[in-house]
């Protein structure tokens, strides 16, 4: 039954059709199985991987290492939450090591994540330092290679 | 000037060569022909090499390969199937499967002497056997009989001059993979008239349906197999040229001086990746395994679905229909093929005469190409009316 979500991890337009044909599932088993994930909540949602960059456009990104004073009763969960809420930020981890969170921050350009960080995320209350890491070039992004694709060296016909 | 070698001279080049020649002059085909896998090297193994390269391990190594190498073969091979072998006396590390085929038939064989082997199989074996010296006598399979080797076949092909039988499992190229039960059959046979073993695992790993059977670890076997295997096709290795041959001593040890004198030995560098192929590649080899086998169920089941019955492809990357209901023949099958849909597959009958009526699709490419392929062929039988037919009269899907 992984093999159906190993399938959709790598292809979210996948069919049931054809992952019944990857994995010889019956077709209805596969649709009833993803239709169950879909509500329970284990498939979050559909999403594409794009390369702005290609597109034309440049986002910039910033990682940002956040150190926290813990609350009682909550721990980093209500900073946490708190932080997650602004669309601006991408993603949040709780991590070991000299600070707390990883916040990933998408913006326009560097002056709105500049501003971002200076005014909302140093600003918050618990929030004791931060540390900005501007990203500057993308290799590899959650299994997917940015930079070239290796060609089949192949002859064309071989024993 | 004075006539060249008869046995060479005689030998056809490889019914391969001829579809690579015309295939490689056109544009946009899409190329099911190909033996070896899609995939790169893992980048573990090819980043060991160049750190390799760069500490200068750019020498000969000992003839038989580095210590550290067989030492990783032999352990490998007993936690797989619990055969030991000793890496000082009982493992040759060579060039590719195909010198290890070379040299166990040479170390066997005097003039004359005959090998006995299973039908569509690799195309190296027969040639290889006839530039020892040998004859080799192909014993047919049968898509009916899943090409299954049965031990009754290879004994009634036994002769006095008979010295070994050669087997290959899983089979290139029908994907047939041979049971225990069978196996142990043929082994009683080659007991009983004292013949040697010469078995091909080199796609050992890549079974998806049943488990592969190391000949060499049916006990009576043991004594009398010359085990050949490499890293070309489970770690995606091809153009590396490393494999490597476990045999009792007094075999390895006339092997050994061919493979001195002819190889010296097998490329360092390529040596080292073996290591790390063997000691961390494990779950790269099952990542490309899953991915075969998604691909080999997506392929032969779009195969089936226009009348080509595909026989049991259990290990291998190959699917081998049966064209038999196009009543063409297999050449037929794959040059209009080509040069109408642009589609490259192997006419069976470049793996023996046993192969007519079947073509070899490697479905070891992506699988967009896959389904492009598929498409193509379903547009050429449909044209020569080839397609299964409904009750309506229309072609008809047939689920697989
Ligand atoms: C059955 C079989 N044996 C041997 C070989 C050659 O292997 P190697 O690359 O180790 O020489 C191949 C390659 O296609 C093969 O299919």
């Amino acid at each position: 039954m992984t093999a159906i979500l190993d399938i959709l991890e790598q292809d979210s337009h996948a069919t049931p059709d054809r992952i019944a044909a990857l994995t010889g599932l019956p077709e209805d088993v596969v649709r009833q199985q993803i239709n169950e994930w879909e509500k329970s909540g284990v498939i979050c949602r559909y999403k594409t991987v794009i390369d702005w960059e290609r597109a034309g456009y440049e986002p910039v990104h910033a990682f940002i290492d956040v150190s926290v004073a813990p609350e009682r009763g909550s721990g980093f969960d209500e900073v946490a939450a708190r932080i997650s809420r602004f669309p601006e930020v991408r993603s949040v981890f709780l991590i070991s090591g000299g600070h707390d969170l990883r916040v990933i921050v998408r913006g326009a350009d560097m002056k709105q994540v500049a501003n971002f960080v200076s005014e909302r995320l140093a600003t918050l209350e618990r929030v004791t330092g931060t540390q900005t890491h501007f990203l500057l070039k993308r290799y590899k992004e959650d299994g997917d290679v940015f930079f070239e694709v290796e060609a089949d060296h192949r002859l064309m016909v071989t024993p | 000037m004075k006539p060249l070698n008869s046995i060479v001279v005689e030998t056809p080049p490889s019914g391969i060569r001829r579809f690579f020649d015309v295939a490689s002059r056109m544009q946009n085909v899409v190329s099911l022909g190909v033996g070896e896998p899609d995939f790169a090297t893992p980048w573990r193994i090819r980043e060991s090499a160049i750190y390799a390269l760069e500490r200068g391990y750019t020498t000969y190594t000992s003839n038989a390969g580095l210590i550290s190498l067989r030492k990783a073969i032999v352990q490998n091979i007993e936690e797989r199937y619990g055969v030991s072998y000793s890496p000082e006396t009982e493992c040759i590390v060579t060039v590719g499967v195909s010198e290890g085929v070379d040299i166990a038939v040479r170390a066997l064989l005097n003039p004359g002497d005959e090998v006995i082997y299973h039908e569509p199989s690799y195309v190296s074996y027969d040639p290889t056997i006839r530039f020892a010296g040998g004859a080799a006598i192909a014993v047919p399979t049968t898509a009916a009989d899943g090409f299954r080797v049965s031990a009754a076949a290879l004994e009634a092909a036994v002769t006095p001059r008979t010295k070994a039988l050669f087997l290959s499992s899983p089979c290139n190229p029908t994907g047939a993979v041979q049971q225990r039960s069978d196996l142990e059959q043929i082994v009683d046979v080659a007991v009983r008239h004292d013949l040697y073993l010469i078995v091909d695992e080199v796609y050992d790993r890549l079974t998806y349906h049943g488990v592969h059977t190391c000949m060499a670890s049916i006990p009576a076997a043991r004594p009398r197999t010359i085990l050949l295997n490499g890293f070309s096709k489970a770690y995606a290795m091809t153009g590396w040229r490393l494999g490597y041959v476990c045999a009792p001593p007094e075999i390895t040890e006339q092997m050994l001086k061919i493979h001195q004198y002819t190889m010296l030995c097998a490329p360092h560098v390529a040596q080292y990746a073996a290591i790390e192929a063997l000691q961390n590649g494990e779950l790269d080899v099952r990542a490309m395994v899953t991915d075969y086998d998604r691909r080999r169920r997506f392929f032969v089941r779009g195969l089936e679905a226009m009348g080509l019955r595909c026989h049991a492809p259990d290990g291998a990357f190959y699917a081998f229909p049966s064209i038999a209901s196009t009543g063409m023949t297999a050449e037929a099958f794959a040059d209009e093929l080509l040069q109408e849909e642009r589609v490259a597959v192997v006419p069976g009958t470049a793996f023996g005469a046993g192969g007519e009526g079947h073509v070899r699709c490697s479905y070891a490419t992506s699988l967009a190409q896959l389904d492009e392929a598929l498409r193509r062929i379903r547009r050429f039988l449909e044209r020569r009316g080839c397609l299964p037919v409904g009750q309506d009269g229309r072609p008809m899907e047939v689920q697989a």
